[in-house]
C-alpha cells in the first residue's frame, strides 16, 4: 500500500513534465488554428475578426500565459475547448475511449491467448516442424505491417464471404454488443496478429531459457511428468518478460492504433490526436497526449504489480 | 549380495556426432544397497555427465547414451537396463526409487513456489499423498532434515531461506520417495565449511537410517574421506581408478590419483604453517585498523522512518606490518569481504580509523578479486588492462610503464607476447595472475586477496599460492588474505583473524589459532574441515544457528573483551 502510495504521488509530476513538452513542443509546428480551420477563407477574415476568434480560443495570449491558463483549468478538471469541435476535450476524449480500450483488450487477449501457447509449444518441441512452423509464422506477424494484414482481411471477408461489417455509424458496446463486437473483431485480430507474434517470440525465447534451469533439472529428477513440468514449474517463471512486452503493447495501443483505427474506419483515440494535430487543435492535442500519458503509468503501475504477483522475489518498494 | 546397480561399459555422447565423439566412455561399476560410491575429478572429467546417465536427466540436456548396459534392480526383484528403459518407466523411477540432489542450492529450487509446495507435490507424485497428508508428510520430512519450526518455513520461498537450509530442503524433497538410490552431485560445494559438515552429517545420518545407497559426486578428495565406501577417479570422460576407499587413498596407482591427492592443500591443524617472517617489535605497520564498523540502513524511504541497520562489521580491529600475510577467515556473511572493502575505501566505513603508511605510490592497497572471469574487462587486451591501475593513478603509458608490464608478466609466469592478447584467451589460472600483475602495477605495499584463490581447480590453486608467496619475499608485501578455505589459509598466513557475524572473535599466530582454536566458533569451524586423514569419522549434526546482523536503530553492542590465550593470540570472551 505504502508503495502504491509512493507511485501515485510521482503521477502528478510526470505529467506535469509531459504537458509543458507537448505545450510548448506543438507551438512550435508553423500555422495557426484559424487558418488550420477554415482553410483558404481565413483570408477573407478581417484582423478584427481573426483577433475575436483567438481571443475566444485564448490562443491571442502569450504562451505561456496560455499554459498557465490552461494548468489551471486542467487542476480543476477543464481541459479546454477544440477548436475542432467547439466542444470540451474532456468530453471528446471520453467519448473515443471506450472504443481504444476496447479494441486494445480485445487484441492482447488475441495476442496472448494465442501467443503463450504457441511460444510454449515452439520451446519444448526445439528444433521439429511444430517449432519452425510457429517461428516462421511469428516472424511474418512481426515483419507484416498492419495494414496489410488489415486489408487482407476485409478483403477475404468481403469478396469471398460477403461479410461487410457496418462501417460508418459505430455501435457502442452498451447499445448494441453484438454489432460492436462485429465491427471490432478484425481490426482487434489485425492489432492481435503482430502482438501475438512478438509475445510468441518472447515466451518462447523466454520459456526455452526458463527450461534449462536447475529447478527444472530438479523436477525432473523427482518424478514431475513433463506436462507438469511445463506448465507448472517453467511457465510462471518465464511469464516475467511477456508481462514486460505486454505492458509496453498495451501501452501503446491505449494510445490509440492510427493506421489500423483509420482503415476500418474506427472513432479512436489515435486518429482524433492525428487529426488534431492536423488541425493545430491545441487543447485536443494537450488533451489527449496528456491522456495517454496517463494511461501509460496506470499501464507501467499494473505491471510492476503483476512482476510481484508473479514473483515472490520481487518485493515492491524495496530498494 | 546382488547389487543394486550394475554399469557395464557406458558410454554417452552429445548433439550429432554423440556416438563418435563421446563425453563419457566405457564406465562400469557395480554399487551394492546401502554402499556409497565416490565419483572423484576436476571439473570436465565427466563426472556428472556420468551420475546423470543413471537417471538418464542426461537426455533433456541433449546428451545421448551410446554404448552399454546399467542394470538397476527393481524393488520387486526384477532387473531394468536404465540405457534402454523408455521415457514413460524412467518417470515412475526418478524420485521413487532414484533421487538426486543438486551442486547450487540457490538455484536448484523453483523461486516461484514455496517450499513445502515443492515437498509436497514430491510425497503426491512418488507416494500418492493427497492434500493433508502430503503437507503433514512434507512438515515431518523437514523436521527430520532438522530445519527448526518446520511448520513455518513450509509457507517460506527458497530465496527467504539460507543456503544450508535450502540443500536441506532439497535433500527432504529428493528423500519423500523413499529411494534406494541417492545421486549427490557435488551438494556441498556451493556451501560454507560448518554447513557442509552440517550436510555431510545429516546424509550419513540418513543414509544409515534408510539403508539407502549412494552416489556422491565432489571434486574433493578430502570429503570423501569421510563418507565413501568404493571411489572412482575420473579425468577426461574415462575412469582412471577405481577401488576401495582405503586403496585408493593409501595406495593410489595411477598418476592422476596420485597428483590430485598431493595437490589438494590438506589440513593439518596448525602444522604446516609458514615460519617464514617474525614480527619485530616497534615495526611501522604497512595497515592498521582500528574499531572498524559498517553499517548498512535497512528500510526508509520517502515516507517511512529508517527501521535499523544490517551490522556487516562491527568493532573490528587489527594490524598487518610488510612482509606478513594476515588471513581473515570466515563464512560467507561473516563481514569479511565488507572488511577488505572497507579498507580500500570501495564501501563507507561507518566509523573508524584505517591508517595506511604512505606508501611507494601513493596508493598503497589494491586488490585482487575472487573471479578471475569476472574481473578482467573482456574488451580490453592485456596491456591496457595492466595499464589501468597507473591510468587510474594519473600516470602517463610510456616506456617506463610497459617496460614494468613485461616485467610483472614474467615474474608472475606468462609470456611476453600475453601483451597484446585478451582475457578470454587465457585459464582461470592465468588469468589470476593476469590479476596479481595488474594489483603489484603501482608497486602497493598491501594486496588485499579477496577469496583469490577459490575459484582455481586444486592443482592449479597451489602453483598460483606459490607465486604468492615468492612476490611476498621479493616485493617485502603485505597480505590481507580472505578465504573460507582452511587449508589453503593454514599455507599462506603467518597470522589469522577468525570473523563470526560481523565482529573479530580470535586473532593472533597461525600456528597457535589454527593448532590451540579457544573460542567455539573456532572450534566449530576446525572441526568441520574434512581431510583424508579423518576417514569415516562421524560429525555431528550441529545446526546453531548464526545470530542476526539485523539491529534495532540505535543498537550498540557491549564493547568486546579479550582474554590471551598465548604470546600473540587474542580471544574474545563469550
Amino acid at each position: 500500500m505504502n508503495y502504491l502510495a509512493r507511485r501515485l504521488v510521482t503521477f502528478p509530476l510526470i505529467l506535469l513534465g509531459v504537458s509543458l513538452l507537448v505545450f510548448f513542443s506543438i507551438r512550435m509546428i508553423p500555422g495557426d488554428a484559424i487558418t488550420a480551420m477554415l482553410g483558404t477563407e481565413a483570408g477573407l477574415l478581417t484582423p478584427v475578426q481573426r483577433q475575436a476568434l483567438a481571443e475566444y480560443f485564448g490562443i491571442d495570449q502569450p504562451a505561456v500565459v496560455q499554459y498557465g491558463r490552461w494548468l489551471w483549468g486542467v487542476l480543476q478538471g477543464d481541459l479546454g475547448l477544440s477548436v475542432t469541435y467547439g466542444r470540451p476535450v474532456l468530453a471528446i476524449i471520453l467519448e473515443r475511449f471506450p472504443l481504444t480500450l476496447e479494441l486494445a483488450l480485445l487484441s492482447m487477449v488475441i495476442a496472448l491467448s494465442v501467443g503463450v501457447p504457441a511460444g510454449v509449444l515452439a520451446a519444448t518441441r526445439g528444433e521439429r516442424p511444430a517449432d519452425v512452423v510457429v517461428r516462421i509464422l511469428a516472424m511474418l506477424g512481426q515483419s507484416t505491417p498492419g495494414f496489410v494484414v488489415g486489408l487482407v482481411i476485409i478483403y477475404v471477408l468481403s469478396v469471398y464471404f460477403g461479410f461487410i461489417p457496418a462501417m460508418g455509424s459505430f455501435a457502442s458496446l452498451w447499445s448494441d454488443p453484438l454489432a460492436n463486437l462485429g465491427q471490432l473483431i478484425f481490426p482487434a485480430v489485425t492489432l492481435g496478429f503482430a502482438f501475438a507474434a512478438s509475445v510468441t517470440r518472447i515466451s518462447r525465447a523466454s520459456m526455452l531459457d526458463v527450461l534449462s534451469d536447475d529447478y527444472i533439472r530438479t523436477a525432473r529428477a523427482k518424478g514431475v511428468p513433463a506436462r507438469s513440468v511445463v506448465w507448472h514449474h517453467a511457465l510462471p517463471n518465464a511469464l516475467i518478460p511477456v508481462v514486460t512486452l505486454s505492458g509496453v503493447e498495451f501501452g501503446y495501443l491505449l494510445g490509440g492504433a492510427v493506421i489500423v483505427e483509420q482503415i476500418f474506419a474506427l472513432p479512436g483515440l489515435g486518429r482524433l490526436t492525428l487529426d488534431a494535430i492536423g488541425q493545430r487543435d491545441y487543447a485536443l492535442v494537450q488533451g489527449c497526449v496528456l491522456f495517454i500519458a496517463l494511461n501509460f503509468l496506470i499501464v507501467n503501475l499494473l505491471v510492476d504489480l503483476a512482476y510481484a504477483a508473479l514473483d515472490p522475489r520481487i518485493r515492491l518498494g524495496a530498494r | 549380495m546382488t547389487s543394486l546397480l550394475s554399469v557395464r561399459d557406458l558410454a554417452v555422447g552429445f548433439g550429432r556426432d554423440a556416438a563418435e565423439k563421446p563425453v563419457v566412455r566405457g564406465i562400469s561399476f557395480d554399487l551394492a544397497p546401502g554402499e556409497t560410491l565416490a565419483l572423484v575429478g576436476e571439473s570436465g572429467s565427466g563426472k556428472s555427465v556420468t551420475a546423470l546417465s543413471i537417471n538418464r536427466l542426461v537426455d533433456f540436456g541433449g546428451g545421448r547414451i551410446t554404448g552399454g548396459t546399467m542394470a538397476w534392480t527393481r524393488p520387486d526383484g526384477s532387473t531394468l537396463d536404465l540405457a534402454q528403459a523408455d521415457e514413460r518407466t524412467l518417470l515412475g523411477l526418478r524420485g521413487r526409487e532414484i533421487g538426486m540432489i543438486f551442486q547450487e542450492p540457490m538455484t536448484s529450487l523453483n523461486p516461484v513456489h514455496t517450499v513445502g509446495a515443492q515437498i509436497e507435490e514430491a510425497f503426491r507424485l512418488n507416494r500418492g499423498l493427497e492434500g493433508r497428508a502430503a503437507s503433514d508428510a512434507a512438515r515431518e520430512a523437514l523436521d527430520r532434515v532438522r530445519i527448526p519450526d518446520a511448520a513455518q518455513r513450509m509457507k517460506y520461498y527458497p530465496h527467504q531461506l539460507s543456503g544450508g537450509m535450502r540443500q536441506r530442503v532439497m535433500i527432504a524433497m529428493a528423500l519423500a520417495g523413499n529411494p534406494r538410490l541417492l545421486i549427490a552431485d557435488e551438494p556441498t560445494t556451493a556451501l560454507d565449511v560448518t554447513v557442509q559438515a552440517q550436510i555431510m552429517a545429516l546424509l550419513a545420518e540418513l543414509k544409515a537410517e534408510l539403508g539407502m545407497a549412494m552416489i556422491f559426486i565432489t571434486h574433493d578428495i578430502g570429503l570423501v574421506a569421510g563418507i565413501a565406501d568404493g571411489v572412482m577417479v575420473m579425468q577426461d570422460g574415462v575412469v582412471v581408478e577405481q577401488g576401495r576407499l582405503d586403496t585408493v587413498l593409501d595406495a593410489p596407482q595411477h598418476d592422476y590419483t596420485k597428483h590430485l591427492l598431493g595437490a589438494v592443500p590438506h589440513f593439518t591443524g596448525g602444522q604446516a604453517v609458514r615460519s617464514d617472517h617474525r614480527r619485530e617489535t616497534g615495526q611501522q605497520p604497512a595497515v592498521k585498523v582500528d574499531d572498524l564498523v559498517v553499517r548498512f540502513p535497512i528500510g526508509g524511504g520517502w515516507f517511512s522512518r529508517d527501521a535499523g541497520a544490517i551490522h556487516a562489521v562491527e568493532g573490528v580491529g587489527f594490524d598487518l606490518v610488510p612482509g606478513e600475510t594476515l588471513a581473515i577467515v570466515g563464512e560467507s556473511g561473516s563481514g569479511k569481504s565488507t572488511t577488505a572493502r572497507a579498507i580500500l575505501g570501495l564501501t563507507e566505513a561507518t566509523r573508524g580509523a584505517i591508517v595506511t603508511s604512505p606508501g611507494r605510490h601513493g596508493r598503497p592497497v589494491q586488490m585482487v578479486f575472487q573471479d578471475p572471469f569476472a574481473s578482467l574487462n573482456p574488451r580490453l587486451d592485456v596491456a591496457s588492462l595492466l595499464a589501468e591501475p597507473a591510468i587510474a593513478a594519473g600516470m602517463r603509458v610510456d616506456a617506463a610503464l610497459r617496460q614494468r608490464m613485461v616485467q610483472l608478466l614474467e615474474r608472475v609466469g606468462l609470456p611476453e607476447d600475453a601483451l597484446s592478447r585478451y582475457p578470454h584467451q587465457f585459464s582461470g589460472g592465468q588469468r589470476q595472475r593476469l590479476c596479481i600483475a595488474r594489483a603489484l602495477m603501482l608497486n602497493p605495499d598491501v594486496v588485499v586477496l579477496d577469496e583469490a584463490v577459490s575459484a582455481l581447480d586444486v592443482s592449479v590453486q597451489a602453483r598460483v599460492l606459490d607465486l604468492l608467496i615468492d612476490l611476498q619475499h621479493e616485493f617485502g608485501l603485505a597480505y590481507l588474505f580472505i578465504s573460507h578455505d582452511m587449508a589453503v589459509v593454514e599455507r599462506i598466513a603467518h597470522r589469522v583473524a577468525v570473523m563470526y557475524a560481523g565482529q573479530v572473535v580470535e586473532i593472533g599466530d597461525a600456528a597457535s589459532v589454527l593448532a590451540k582454536p579457544r573460542h567455539s566458533y573456532t572450534k566449530r569451524l576446525i572441526a568441520a574441515v574434512p581431510g583424508i586423514e579423518r576417514r569415516r569419522q562421524r560429525y555431528d549434526v550441529d545446526t546453531t544457528p548464526v545470530p542476526s546482523l539485523i539491529k534495532p536503530k540505535g543498537y550498540e553492542p557491549a564493547p568486546a573483551e579479550w582474554v590471551t590465550a598465548g604470546e600473540d593470540h587474542l580471544v574474545r570472551v563469550e
